[in-house]
């Protein structure tokens, strides 16, 4: 029992990263019909807002260590954070902890920004184009970014630690009555389900009680006839492109602790994002988020022991089994509209 | 000629042409100079950029014409190298039977693929197809890699079916029953055509230039020009027709009573044995099947090249896989030193600056030239390369066709 | 900077063929010095074939920097590095045989296709005699392979499976790195020592060839400790997130956690089973403790804070202290501004050992570079004394059982050295069952 509830949460916790990746890669199907090879990307270049901004915040002086040499018998140095001297080196080394949690703030901003030059720049010139062309353009698109990012950054996963405060593990099951110790779960995974959460509920709010977010659900389902009535659809197309790369780029910061951040951690989320979209039917958001939660809580389940004593090999291929099924037995996926992406 | 059309004809011609004497075409830097590293004409890559062009002359059959984009391409490459090595493993060297079988086997592991995948169409097709690679390569490393009859025993199934993360190989022990085990001076024989070693070549020199000629890289040259006449036909048949006509309108099809189905099917299984008998010629070559053939990223890599070269085009596909080929081959070897060599007769300083500028582009770098390329085709050539290639042949037409306007001042058409 | 064009054949065909016109149709099977691509000018290629692109591409990289190091010395230039300490003394710093060191580089993307390219392309191409590197088991197997068919030798860089040199060995592949058995014997009784002879295993094992082989390894040993071996798993290569992995481990009666991982997927999997609380846990009234068999700097970067006091194993480390260790350390230092990773040092003694090795044969020719380097005893490189065994050509030297460094001065200082295991306690029989079942064959000339 306490086994099948840590896998639940297992499969939550990844389902909340899937889920948050297809939420915005739907969003740009469904409003714009670009099928997006950048969007895992966009989820890298969020991870390495984080990693960027704890470098900026521990950009150090060296201070010579007295009496001591360094490997080639040189003046051994002691790097210094500049933030310690501005506030102090408790409250300094404070700030660097909490690193992942601010670079929120920044990822905000950069995404945004990213998402809207991606926009105006590129994407704008291949809504009329097939989606062959979009899938090469954004495929390149993404090559090149996760190539800048290496060229920075390295090929070696950075390590993004939490918070001290967040790490450590809670202890579910003395909350509902198991022995202490048999249900534990890290606190900062719980906080990125909590974060994930909110995010989709708030993306979920603004489409549906703004005027903003209603004129886009009608661009939506019929753009021709939205663009007739006078409202500038294109320009809230551009802000929507520039929320669903920050959806993307927040899933990112806060995933960063989780798995160190690399250069090419998007290409390895793209092709199940993809998945994970069509599972829950394009352009469907609510059928995004499901699909997400579903796949991952599945994964969790067929990585167990028991299951794989019976079915060797099921937990590397459940997700791709569980798309063929449910595309066999629901043309559209879970939740898909008629004539979305079917031509 | 050959029951094509003049237009068509002579596209086969100068395919033929380009193939035949590709040694020399690829080879046009003398060998002391400092661009002798773009020099592509060496075996390997030679026949790379024939198998990849198989594999993507195959894959527009079904995406060029139906626009059916299949995701999963790669996993009748990867069976068709694995059906080849176990012909080689269990019969013997020669690369005929082994290329039927890949034909063979990836033809039924379409079959089985594309019936599922095609009661859909659009993403959610791309998506089934994508699965079922990406299925088959999991089961390629982990599970049908593991030892089939215990770990103690050495037998052939030691290491599984597909050989795991090392992939197939060939070794003393397989029983090759209609060859030999070993050759004469104790080491795995090599695949061959009736003796013909695949690997063999001549060289000729002429002055400063090398040109080698690879018995593999005519061996697949022929029959990639095999392939492409085929095509060819397909693209100009009535099937093809059928075909083109699901792309433009599927149900205006249906209302005339046609069923598309096992036209569809019938395009996909095509070109699924045409990506098998890629990766047999693959194994033919280079005798080693590996599961990262099947990877998404490999199927991708085939779609890349058809946009890249032209979608629905004849020599699209072909140019496009040559494109990426080069890249992959030419454009990461450059290193450092060697840009250095080239710009070594600029002053010191502009040298490092110059080579500084260059540098993150070339050797580990190539993946961002192969992006930047990806991005600049798609946006200013929509056609792809073929549609390059027809803006610069009108331009030059346009300008002949200004002179003759200048001289006889006839009126715009 | 400026050097002549890079190829065999450039000064081959200037030399030779300069306006010569036409010549004659040569087979390339049937060329007169009787091996594949044997150099005929002043200069001899070497190709060094690594990953640029994907995961290990910062380990290529070092490997690179290894390697331009090693050429640097071989001809002369430099401070000499190794050449001073090692054993051997044919080595004269004027190239190999008297030919200036020339190199290719390639890219293997980690990929046993791309690497064959790649491969392919020096021999085919540039006319490379012999090629190096590469940061992975499966990528080695290939290219030895290939080597072994085209007549070439093939210096292992970075790789650890059994199979290297068993299953798959081959007469023209040489390793210097060592191997999945000799991490478990090495570690075992130091584990032994630290954690008690009464423990519960549990292993995650990353589903390729490599894990297979570490598992089966440390399994095995640990088992000879008196160690219990309570589950084993298989997580697919392409796993980034662990934890559905870890929390069995929780619910098992395990005390200890092997990760047989390597590169990112160990950097995820030892981050997951930290965060999940598994070093602060105790089981059967013991701490519970997490072990990695294989370790790499890189590797120990990437995981941060959560390696300290973590055991495993290496190849080399720069701390070590003898006057190989220490002259590599100080040239490659000096040159790059940072201490060499243990890819770095295997790769720069692998193409010192050929160079040495082609200079005592007296020719180039594979048959009899691998003769000079059968049963072939060194010292001075770093590892101790070191026998290149002619069974199998694994090279058999003391392996370092090292300890994630609690209090890092730098970024490079993260591992500490626990014990240097002495030759004799890893040294196995050539036909030990987990290296059963491959021939080396006859080595091949290419001709």
């Amino acid at each position: 029992m306490d086994a099948i509830i840590l896998q639940i949460l297992n499969g939550l916790d990844k389902g909340s990263a899937y889920a948050l990746i297809a939420l915005g890669l739907t969003l740009i199907f469904g409003t714009l019909g670009v099928v997006n090879f950048a969007h895992g990307a966009l989820f890298m270049i969020g991870a390495f807002c984080a990693v960027t901004l704890s470098r900026l915040i521990s950009v150090s002086h060296k201070v010579e260590i007295p009496g001591e040499v360094d490997f080639l018998g040189n003046q051994a140095t002691r790097d210094v954070p500049y933030i310690y001297s501005i506030f102090g080196e408790t409250a300094g080394a404070t700030i660097i902890d909490w690193a992942v949690p601010l670079s929120i703030l920044l990822a905000i901003p950069v995404m945004i920004l990213i998402g809207v030059i991606m926009e105006r720049g590129l994407i704008k010139h291949f809504y009329k184009r097939p989606h062959a062309d979009q899938i090469l353009v954004t495929f390149g698109l993404a090559i090149v970014l996760q190539e800048i990012i290496k060229y920075f950054y390295g090929a070696n996963p950075i390590p993004t630690p939490a918070p001290e405060a967040f790490i450590g593990s809670f202890d579910f099951g003395a909350l509902i009555g198991f022995d202490p110790g048999t249900i534990i779960y890290p606190y900062w995974r719980l906080v990125y389900f909590a974060f994930a959460a909110v995010i989709i509920g708030a993306v979920f709010a603004f489409l549906q009680f703004t005027t903003f977010g209603m004129v886009v659900r009608a661009g939506m389902a019929d753009r021709e006839t939205v663009g007739l009535l006078g409202i500038n659809i294109d320009k809230r197309f551009t802000i929507m492109f520039g929320l669903a790369a920050a959806v993307a780029g927040l899933a990112g910061v806060m995933y960063a602790p989780i798995t160190s951040p690399n250069y090419h951690m998007g290409m390895d989320f793209l092709v199940l994002s993809f998945v994970v979209v069509v599972v829950g039917g394009m352009g469907s958001l609510p059928g995004a988020v499901l699909a997400g939660f579903l796949l991952g809580i599945l994964e969790s389940f067929a990585s167990m022991r028991e299951v794989l004593d019976i079915l060797p090999g099921l937990n590397q291929i459940i997700i791709y089994l569980v798309a063929i099924v449910i595309l066999l037995t629901r043309p559209r996926g879970l939740m898909g509209r008629k004539g979305v992406m079917e031509d | 000629m050959f029951g094509l059309n003049k237009k068509d004809g002579s596209l086969l011609l100068l395919v033929v042409a380009l193939v035949v004497f590709a040694p020399f075409l690829l080879n046009p830097f003398p060998e002391s100079s400092g661009w002798a590293q773009f020099n592509a004409g060496y075996p390997d890559l030679m026949q790379r950029f024939v198998i990849f062009g198989i594999f993507a002359i195959g894959f527009n059959i079904l995406f060029g014409l139906t626009g059916y984009l299949s995701f999963g391409h790669a996993a009748f490459l990867g069976v068709g190298s694995y059906a080849a090595m176990w012909m080689f493993k269990l019969f013997g060297m020669n690369v005929l039977p082994a290329l039927a079988l890949s034909v063979v086997t990836s033809g039924i592991f379409a079959i089985l693929i594309g019936y599922v995948s095609l009661r859909r169409s659009g993403i959610y097709f791309s998506i089934l197809t994508l699965a079922f690679a990406m299925m088959s390569y999991s089961l390629a490393y982990s599970v049908l890699a593991t030892d089939m009859d215990g770990p103690d025993k050495q037998g052939l199934l030691q290491k599984g079916l597909t050989g795991g993360e090392t992939g197939l190989q060939l070794t003393q022990s397989d029983p090759r029953i209609f060859g030999a085990q070993t050759t004469a001076d104790g080491n795995i024989p090599v695949p061959s055509l009736f003796g013909l070693e695949m690997r063999s070549a001549t060289e000729l020199n002429v002055g400063d230039w090398v040109f080698t000629f690879s018995a593999g890289y005519y061996f697949s040259a022929v029959i990639m020009l095999l392939a492409f006449y085929l095509s060819i036909r397909i693209f100009r048949s009535p099937f093809g027709m059928v075909l083109r006509s699901i792309k433009s309108n599927q149900q205006r099809l249906n209302y005339t009573g046609m069923n598309p189905r096992p036209y569809m099917l019938a395009a996909f299984v095509i070109s699924g044995m045409y990506a098998g008998l890629a990766g047999g010629l693959m194994a033919a070559m280079d005798p080693l099947a590996g599961p990262e053939r099947m990877f998404w990223t490999a199927s991708g890599e085939v779609v890349l090249m058809t946009i890249l070269g032209g979608v629905g085009t004849l020599i699209g596909p072909v140019l496009g896989a040559g494109a990426i080929k080069y890249m992959e081959n030419i454009i990461s070897k450059i290193n450092s030193d060697i840009l250095h060599s080239w710009f070594a007769f600029l002053p010191d300083g502009l040298e490092d600056i110059v080579v500084t500028m260059i540098y993150p582009f070339i050797g580990k770098g190539w993946h961002l030239t192969l992006g930047i390329i990806f991005m600049l085709v798609v946006i200013f050539l929509p056609g792809g390369l073929v549609q390059g290639g027809q803006k610069l042949a009108a331009m030059v037409r346009r300008k002949k066709t200004d002179d003759t306007k200048t001289a006889t001042t006839e009126p715009a058409e | 900077m400026s050097k002549g064009n890079l190829t065999r054949r450039g000064v081959l065909k200037t030399g030779a063929v300069a306006g010569a016109g036409l010549a004659l149709p040569t087979y390339l099977s049937a060329q007169d010095s009787g091996f594949t691509n044997a150099p005929t000018g002043s200069t001899v290629t070497l190709g060094f074939n690594v990953p640029q692109s994907g995961p290990y591409a910062d380990e290529g990289a070092d490997e690179l920097r290894a390697y331009e190091l090693a050429v640097e010395h071989l001809n002369g230039e430099g401070d000499g590095g190794m050449l001073n300490t090692f054993s051997s003394k044919a080595l004269q710093g004027n190239g190999i045989l008297g030919k200036k060191v020339e190199y290719v580089t390639g890219d293997t993307q980690t990929k046993s296709d791309a690497a064959r390219a790649s491969a392919k392309s020096m021999i085919e191409k540039d006319g490379a005699v012999m090629i190096t590197g590469g940061s992975s088991s499966g990528v080695a197997v290939a290219v030895q392979a290939l080597c072994q068919e085209a007549g070439i030798i093939f210096m292992a860089g970075l790789t650890h499976s059994n199979d290297t040199t068993g299953k798959d060995k081959k007469a023209n592949g040489f390793r210097h790195f060592f191997n999945s058995y000799m991490s478990g014997a090495a570690l075992a009784p130091v584990l032994a020592a630290n954690y008690g002879t009464d423990r519960k295993a549990y292993h995650l094992t990353a589903d390729y060839n490599w894990g297979y082989t570490t598992e089966e390894a440390v399994k095995s040993s640990t088992e000879a400790m008196g160690w219990e071996t309570v589950g084993t798993v298989l997580t697919p290569l392409t796993q980034t997130d662990f934890s559905s992995y870890i929390t069995p481990v929780l619910q098992s009666d395990a005390d200890v956690l092997v990760l047989n991982h390597y590169g990112g997927n160990m950097v995820n999997s030892l981050t997951n089973a930290v965060q999940f609380g598994l070093r602060d846990r105790i089981a059967n009234g013991k701490q519970f403790e997490i072990v990695v068999p294989l370790y790499s700097r890189l590797m120990a970067k990437g995981a941060g804070a959560n390696v300290k006091g973590i055991f495993g194993s290496t190849n080399w480390h720069w701390s070590l202290q003898d006057e190989g260790s220490k002259a590599f350390v100080k040239s490659f230092g000096t040159k790059y501004g940072f201490p060499p990773s243990q890819a770095a040092h295997t790769c720069y003694v692998q193409a010192l050992l050929y160079a040495d090795a082609v200079e005592r044969a007296g020719s180039f020719a594979p048959c009899a570079v691998g003769e000079a380097l059968k049963d072939f005893e060194f010292d001075g490189m770093g590892n101790g004394p070191t026998l290149y065994r002619g069974d199998d050509h694994q090279c058999f030297k003391d392996v370092l059982v090292v300890k994630g460094k609690e209090n890092p001065t730098s970024e490079f200082d993260l591992l500490e050295i626990v014990e240097v295991t002495p030759v004799d306690q890893v040294t196995y029989a050539p036909d030990h069952p987990q290296f059963a079942g491959g021939q080396l064959g006859s080595c091949n000339n290419g001709a």
